[in-house]
């Protein structure tokens, strides 16, 4: 079930692959779930944008850390229950590696100007990577031209951005608008 | 005991933080600090303090930190488990349901909805990402304020993606790199 490929190649790329993207993220959750979108749907061609959509809303329901809940569940697409525990490894390895090094090194960690600065300008980076995510998904959903679609995108846009509601929430509510949608679509039928 | 205390304390993080990130801090202080007295208020704020600065989940930055300087090495890997196996057996539970039904039909209805939203929720996250690397801690917006080589940066590592001539990890890493040299040696 779910399990498109197997050798031993695809495991390492799996987990080479989570271990690059794992050790630079910095930021929240999404921003993984871009540079995921990036690598494994647009650079491997390994998963479908939609299914990666799915994964994203999956992922930030659950409980725990999003990164390790993305790779639990693509792991698991490319290679069954062995490919999540490879793909969780991957991700989990570089914070704890950086994060022990760092326990030991700290105050001079803290006090390093290059580090300091070498983070605060990765930032942009960062953003253009989200951003060419984004743009090339929504324009994905402004050419299925349907109206509710373009709607709910600008409409969780304003929720989230200028009236704080928690992820959480806006994506139960579309969930509800979904089952809608569909009652409404069998009832026509 | 101390080590079982501790995967069990990890456990109840990775269980009842929903929603990512920054959920997770309470729940982490409240374990260690409040209820089980593993780390003074200080430490721990040193600890979020990393966690920020360094990649990978602050849950499983936190983890690490605690485990290591409670147990070593060998702490480490026992709160980071603690900390994931809540994730590993229901995302691993959703994923079998989700590839199972997912190519039915009503299914396929109900996600198209959810779809629009989530394009939404990451374009808020970068964009939040993207007036942080432009304006700093600063939350005016001034134009004035702007960081010039942040903003150069981030344009032209928007181009070369649009493009689709680096993949995102050597954008990041080049950015932090050129990005530095810039600032150091302007």
């Amino acid at each position: 079930m779910g399990i498109i490929m197997k050798s031993k190649n695809t495991l390492w790329i799996l987990f080479k692959s989570m271990f690059l993207l794992s050790a630079c993220t910095f930021g929240g959750g999404f921003v993984i779930v871009s540079l995921m979108n990036k690598k494994f749907v647009e650079e491997l061609g390994w998963l479908e944008e939609d299914e990666m959509l799915d994964i994203t809303a999956i992922t930030q329901s659950s409980p725990g850390p999003l990164p390790v809940n993305a790779s639990v569940i693509i792991g698991y697409r490319i290679h069954g229950v062995t490919g999540s525990l490879v793909a969780i490894l991957g991700t989990i390895l570089p914070p704890m590696i950086i994060i022990s090094l760092i326990s030991l090194f700290y105050t001079q960690f803290r006090t390093n100007k290059y580090i300091s600065v070498a983070l605060l300008v990765m930032r942009a980076g960062v953003a253009a990577v989200i951003l060419d995510v984004v743009w090339e998904l929504a324009v994905k959903v402004f050419k299925t031209r349907r109206f509710l679609y373009i709607a709910m995108m600008l409409l969780a846009f304003l929720a989230t951005w200028f009236f704080d509601i928690s992820a959480m929430t806006i994506i139960f509510v579309c969930l509800a608008i979904g089952v809608i949608d569909l009652l409404l679509s069998l009832r026509k039928e | 005991m101390q080590l079982l205390i501790l995967f069990f304390s990890f456990l109840q993080v990775g269980l009842f933080s929903v929603g990512g990130g920054y959920a997770a801090i309470p729940l982490i202080q409240a374990q260690i600090v409040d209820i089980h007295g593993l780390m003074t208020l200080e430490e721990f704020t040193d600890l979020i303090t990393i966690a920020e600065m360094t990649p990978g989940p602050i849950s499983i930055n936190s983890s690490t930190f605690v485990g290591t300087r409670l147990a070593g090495p060998i702490g480490a890997i026992i709160c980071t488990l603690g900390c994931i196996l809540p994730s590993f057996v229901i995302c691993l539970t959703l994923a079998y349901f989700y590839y199972k039904y997912r190519k039915f039909s009503g299914v396929q209805t109900v996600l198209g909805a959810l779809r629009p939203a989530v394009v939404a929720l990451i374009g808020s996250a970068g964009l939040s990402i993207l007036l942080l690397a432009l304006f700093g801690d600063s939350t005016t917006y001034q134009l004035s304020d702007i960081h010039v080589i942040e903003l150069l940066l981030f344009l032209f590592s928007f181009l070369i993606l649009r493009l689709g001539k680096a993949n995102a990890v050597t954008i990041i890493l080049g950015s932090g790199v050129i990005g530095t040299f810039l600032y150091l040696f302007r």
